[in-house]
């Protein structure tokens, strides 16, 4: 037996059909009961159907950090939460700035089988922000690298963004910025506000985002280069990149699932692991987040997954690193802010969490519809009801998640991946 | 009262003025022949001190030996920061030791909270200053000393005018002291260049005022912060003669002050920066009283946190 | 449980009370001579003052009058939490050399006269100390006897003994509630 019917599944949160996956792609989509021998069968009554995810932001750590996670135990997590295709951040050691670098990763991800792990190349040598990396041999390589990225750098030197810009055309790449001015975030602990003034932490003001992605929108105007911004954390943000976005400029936009439910507010608990970059925001930003995201105006849904080892996280805040792990929850926490809110619908999910990060990735195989022909990327959820997340069923080999000891909305009932099952009863299939 | 005091914003105005009014009646102890009070005998107070402060932590060593308390000190020498022990590898060792209080100073804000929310010690936690949080036993020292001076030693400070001056921005004490003050009633006002001010500022319970000899002449307690000459080299201000000539208090600014008012500075002072010698010794100054108090205002928070029964003991 | 209060102590009662231990002192200290007394908040303190207001208008001297609290020498400090200090003042003549006389409103245990004198240890050495209570309960846990008694009052454990003065309760009184060998 190697295909699957999903009996009665609800397809987008919608119509109930039965969905027949056979030989790695979708064989039959059908409002009649199917009846076909010799595959699985689930039962997939009160169970949503959606075309598999796509993350755009993780950090896998390997290689350089294995104590905090490897290609095989992030894209394990991956597949837990749903997610068929993730894409590595570069800021590995040694950094993924060579086509040796990112081809080690993206054969790593081959091996582990859970999803497929897409490396992001480093825009400059080094991260140093000082000279670009060979981004066509990366774009070239066996990792077919699409998205080039700093992350957790700025690529502040306006004359190298704007060449790292033009440069990528010829390869149909996209610079993805992690905006934060450098020189106003000096040392910079937490949002800068009435909470920061409060608890004597060094503010990271909103303009340090913003004064980079205004920049770079008109960078990206001006050379009519496409520009992916990583994790949108302010309102003023959303501003720019909707009126960018009017103006035809060519811009993608994320989010990450913490910043669209947590404020600062949780940093007066001092718990490191509220600590992330870009900072948690005041509450107005993560409405503003939602409404962007909701309309659109934010492209995608990307967890920013970054695992770090427990002595990096139980410290002092200002010695603690930025980040949490995200893969796992982060289909919960959309459903939380987004869905039982009511600002969205599964269909917009897909669309947020599937179709545009894989068209933004410029993934072929994946965000595709679940209909006849397409790839069998599928995850099946059931949105009934809460189930808790602990430290025995996350499989990142961090823990660094405020979301861990709490019942979350929602739960990853399988995962497909073209036709192949990772995640079966919430578990990891192998 | 809470079980820790790491924020002055720990303390209802019972708590404060039960704080205070305990610190008057220890004063009188102490200033009397007692020198040592037998309330504290075989409780263990450790004094952890991640910053070099000597002030502070002979403060409370001689607040909780004058109550007998066995005192540890624990200096630790750099910490998580600088890739020595971690806060949490202390603490257990301290946990082990049978601390009923910790009295912690840490360059990183939130260390105390940390120390306290974390599980890994059973005793008391006092702040003794957190990075550019709090100091809220400063706080509560520099209240004693108004209290004094403008109310005769009783009750709250209500229609008290402060004054604070100087780098509010990076000062754990100026947190602290906002907080109280509003808790007791006093009507603060924070003076400083725009720079040192900080973000976010409008929400807390005080004015401000970039005019500092507007200010003065309504001002019964005035207090400078110490501002670090360095800090010109981040722009904060140009220059530390153009500094003082806005916001140092100099002779001619103490006349300009009301004939009760009173010069405070919670030290180490920089003299000639943001106080001249002539202030800073005459006769408005109550700083070296501020130190004096400090022992009695110490001796009562350590008394009201562990004189009494914990809360194992009154759960057992 | 029924807390009926029984008064065994009116007003008039405390005045004559209050009265024959005033004379009592004088007589055991042959007059006012170094004499100084001590009350122990909060009630104490208020009938070292009648005492001494009584005395004076039997010699015509007024004589000097103190508080002295307690609370930092009980041995009971851990059973709650921490309490707030009450003054202590001492006359600017000292206790040094001095015959002083402690005010207390109950005694029962003896364990806050013992606090008492160990607190008086810390601010001088009297040459003499004697005890003035209005009631003794008995009961007693520690060998402490009072030299002045206004009225013996032999009580069960269950009981509770209530003292009111007009300066804090706005009336003179003593009584007892509970009741006598009853069971709970």
């Amino acid at each position: 037996m190697s295909g699957y019917l999903l009996r009665g599944v609800s397809l987008l949160g919608e119509a109930q059909v039965d969905v027949l996956i056979d030989g790695g792609i979708i064989s039959e989509v059908s409002k009649k009961p199917l009846a076909p021998t010799g595959v699985h069968t689930i039962d997939c009554d009160g169970l949503v159907a959606l075309p598999g995810l796509v993350d755009l932001h993780t950090h896998l750590r390997e290689p350089g950090r294995e104590d905090s996670e490897t290609v095989e135990s992030g894209s394990a997590a991956a597949a837990l939460g749903g997610f068929v295709a993730v894409h590595a951040m570069a800021n590995t050691n040694p950094v993924a700035d060579t086509a040796g670098v990112v081809e080690q990763v993206y054969r790593l991800g081959r091996e582990a089988g859970w999803c497929d792990v897409r490396p992001v190349g480093a825009v400059t040598v080094g991260l140093h922000g000082t000279q670009l990396a060979e981004l066509a041999a990366m774009a070239h390589s066996a990792a077919r690298v699409r998205i080039f990225s700093d992350d957790g750098k700025c690529v502040a030197d306006p004359i190298l963004m704007r060449r790292a810009l033009e440069y990528v055309k010829a390869f149909d790449g996209v610079i993805a910025q992690h905006a934060q001015e450098p020189r106003l975030t000096e040392d910079a602990q937490m949002n800068e506000g009435f909470v920061s003034s409060q608890l004597g932490l060094r503010g990271w003001p909103a303009v340090a985002e913003e004064s980079i992605i205004s920049r770079d929108v008109l960078l990206a105007e001006h050379v009519g280069s496409r520009l992916h911004v990583c994790h949108l954390s302010t309102a003023g943000s959303v501003e720019i990149v909707r009126w960018a976005k009017s103006r035809g400029v060519m811009v993608t936009a994320e989010v990450t699932p913490h910043h669209l439910l947590l404020t600062d507010e949780l940093a007066r608990s001092y718990d490191p692991r509220y600590k992330v970059n870009p900072p948690l925001r005041r509450d107005e930003d993560v409405m503003a987040l939602r409404q962007g995201l909701a309309d659109g105006t934010i492209d995608a849904v990307a967890t920013d997954h970054a695992p770090h080892p427990v002595e990096d996280k139980e410290c002092e805040w200002s010695s603690a690193a930025f980040g949490m792990i995200g893969l796992q929850s982060a289909l919960s926490v959309v459903q939380t802010a987004m869905i039982e809110t009511g600002l969205m619908t599964w269909s917009e999910v897909s669309d947020r969490m599937s179709t545009r990060p894989a068209r933004i990735g410029s993934l072929r195989d994946h965000g595709r519809p679940i209909a006849v022909g397409e790839p069998a990327h599928v995850v099946l959820l059931d949105p009934r009801g809460k189930s808790p997340f602990t430290l025995e069923n996350n499989a990142s080999l961090s823990t660094n998640s405020p979301f861990i000891g709490m019942e979350l909305y929602g739960r990853v009932e399988a995962t497909f991946l073209r036709g192949r099952a990772t995640v079966l009863d919430g578990k990891l299939a192998g | 009262m809470k079980r820790h005091l790491l924020s002055a914003s720990d303390l209802t105005l019972e708590d404060a003025v039960l704080i205070l009014d305990t610190a008057e009646e220890l004063a009188k102890l102490v200033d009397g022949p007692v020198k040592k009070l037998p309330t504290l005998r075989g409780r263990t107070v450790v004094n952890l001190f991640y910053e070099d402060s000597t002030r502070t932590r002979i403060s409370f060593e001689a607040a909780a030996k004058r109550l007998s308390a066995d005192v540890i000190n624990f200096t630790a020498k750099g910490s998580s920061v600088s890739k020595g022990e971690s806060l949490k590898d202390t603490a257990l060792t301290l946990q082990a030791m049978g601390a009923d209080a910790v009295i912690v100073r840490h360059s990183a804000s939130g260390a105390a909270h940390q120390l306290a929310a974390s599980g890994w010690i059973a005793g008391s936690v006092i702040n003794a200053g957190d990075g550019t949080h709090e100091h809220p036993s400063q706080a509560l020292l520099d209240a004693y000393t108004m209290r004094r001076h403008l109310r005769d030693g009783k009750g709250d400070l209500a229609g008290v005018r402060v004054t604070i001056v100087g780098d509010v921005l990076h000062s754990r004490v100026a947190r602290s002291n906002v907080l109280l003050l509003a808790t007791l009633g006093a009507d603060v006002t924070l003076v400083a260049p725009p720079t040192l001010i900080p973000y976010g500022v409008e929400q807390w319970p005080c004015q401000i005022s970039y005019d500092l000899d507007k200010v003065l002449p309504r001002t019964d307690a005035l207090m400078m912060l110490r501002v670090q000459g360095e800090r010109m080299n981040n722009a904060f201000f140009p220059s530390t003669r153009e500094y003082s000539r806005g916001y140092g208090l100099d002779d001619k600014r103490v006349a300009a002050l009301s004939s009760k008012a009173i010069v405070m500075h919670p030290g180490p002072m920089n003299r000639g920066l943001e106080i001249s010698a002539g202030a800073a010794d005459g006769l408005r100054s109550v700083i070296v009283e501020q130190v004096a108090n400090g022992v009695s205002v110490r001796m009562a928070i350590l008394y009201l946190l562990l004189g009494g029964a914990s809360i194992e003991e009154v759960s057992s | 449980m029924d807390a009926a209060l029984r008064e065994v102590l009116d007003s008039g009662d405390i005045n004559r009370a209050l009265s024959r231990i005033a004379h009592e002192i004088l007589e055991k200290n042959k007059g006012v001579t170094d004499l100084v007394l001590l009350g122990i908040p909060t009630r104490g303190a208020h009938l070292a003052e009648r005492l001494a207001k009584a005395i004076e208008s039997i010699e015509g001297v007024s004589i000097p009058v103190g508080t002295i609290d307690v609370t930092l020498h009980r041995d009971d400090l851990r059973s709650r939490p921490a309490r707030a200090l009450l003054p202590t003042v001492i006359p600017v003549s000292g206790i040094d050399g001095k015959r002083v006389v402690l005010v207390d409103d109950v005694l029962f245990s003896g364990r806050t006269i013992r606090a008492a004198l160990d607190a008086m240890g810390e601010l001088g050495r009297p040459a003499q100390v004697q005890l003035a209570v209005l009631v003794d309960r008995g009961h007693r846990d520690l060998p402490i006897r009072a030299d002045y008694v206004g009225k013996n009052l032999p009580t069960s454990l269950k009981e509770h003994v209530r003292v009111s003065i007009t300066e804090i309760d706005g009336n003179d009184s003593v009584s007892i509630s509970g009741t006598p060998g009853g069971s709970e």
